[in-house]
């Protein structure tokens, strides 16, 4: 009932070009993601960077990639953990 | 020396040709020299949209293969003697023209022409490449149309890795009525997503159909509203300030007076 509600005002402000934008923005996210490569590699040596300041990691076996869900897009990172370090740095 | 800029868009159908045509002839009519090429090998139609289709003796794959010199295969426009086009072949494909060839024939154009406008084939492979091989300075032509503006966004990333002058954007066949309406993303919008700058404008006109049936640039005539955006979009090409057309004014009479009456 909430859900219709929503659905039925929701038509009153969301006119087609912010639905257009929406869709672009997301599809562009996507796009842009596949189009550089460099770009995913790159964060992905600065995050096994960051990351091994506190846990030691199997680099080899690290994922990151786009994640397109319905309406969102997330950078999801698979980052199996072999040990926590105890203390900051030595 | 003259400068070299590639009329590009990736999607098919956004005005392309059209682009080219108009600011080919609004820069002669500006009393600038100007030569265009069309470089969609196969699908000729800058030459029509020209009207210039029954003049045709040699064309670009002609030059490149040295079957003629450059200067035989340069049609002379109808109303304009500074103005000329190098038309495509119409029966080879896009490999029939690489990318050093392109960049030689670009650089002997540009010494005697002050403006070489390439008219790129759709799409991001060979023709595409080919293209922009020996450009300097790109224009991106989209639609407010989500395929259009995904497929600049594609053109201007691929545009970006190459060694030229930031693309400028064109965006063509705009209705103010179903903008207002929030049907059509506006000029903010579509910068807001692909993040470049703009140089023109185009509204939605019925006189462009008009004009390509008629071989005449919409550019030449006065009455036209996407006529007067190309010649703005011209000027600029030349380094002049001109403001982007505000797409509210003249239109038909009943706009005017709804206007006059701050109805519109």
């Amino acid at each position: 009932m909430l859900e219709f509600l929503q659905r039925f005002f929701a038509r009153e402000t969301t006119t087609s070009k912010m639905i257009a934008k929406e869709r672009l923005r997301l599809v562009l996210i996507q796009d842009r993601a596949d189009l550089t490569p460099g770009l995913l590699q790159a964060l992905k040596e600065d995050l096994i960077k960051v990351i091994s300041e506190y846990l030691e990691i199997d680099t080899g076996g690290l994922e990151v990639a786009f994640n397109r869900e319905r309406d969102s897009v997330a950078l999801v990172a698979n980052i199996p953990v072999l040990k926590v370090k105890r203390t900051l740095k030595p | 020396m003259g400068e070299v800029i590639v009329v590009t868009s990736g999607k098919g159908g956004v005005g392309k040709t059209t682009t080219t045509a108009n600011l080919g002839t609004g820069l002669a009519m500006l009393g600038k020299r100007v030569v265009m090429v069309d470089t969609d090998i196969g699908l000729r139609n800058l030459d029509v949209v020209m009207g210039l289709e029954n003049r045709i003796v040699y064309d670009l794959v002609d030059v490149v293969e040295g079957r003629c010199r450059l200067k035989q295969a340069l049609i002379k426009d109808k109303r304009f003697e500074n103005l000329f086009l190098l038309p495509a072949n119409q029966t080879k494909d896009k490999t029939a023209v690489n990318r050093v060839q392109m960049q030689e024939l670009t650089k002997k154009l540009k010494e005697d022409f002050e403006f070489v406008l390439i008219d790129c084939p759709a799409g991001i492979e060979m023709g595409f490449r080919n293209a922009i091989a020996g450009a300097e300075k790109a224009l991106v032509v989209t639609t407010p149309e989500v395929a259009a503006v995904r497929d600049a966004d594609r053109i201007i990333g691929l545009l970006e890795a190459e060694e030229m002058l930031p693309p400028r954007l064109i965006i063509n066949r705009v209705r103010l009525d179903m903008v207002k309406k929030g049907d059509m993303m506006d000029i903010e919008d579509i910068l807001d997503i692909l993040a470049i700058d703009l140089i023109g404008v185009v509204p939605e006109d019925e006189y462009i159909i008009v004009s390509t049936n008629k071989g005449e640039p919409a550019v030449l005539e006065k009455h036209s509203r996407a006529g007067q955006a190309y010649q703005n979009i011209s000027r600029r090409l030349l380094g002049e300030e001109v403001p982007i057309m505000d797409l509210e004014a003249s239109g038909g009479l009943m706009a005017r007076i709804k206007k006059l009456f701050g109805w519109g």
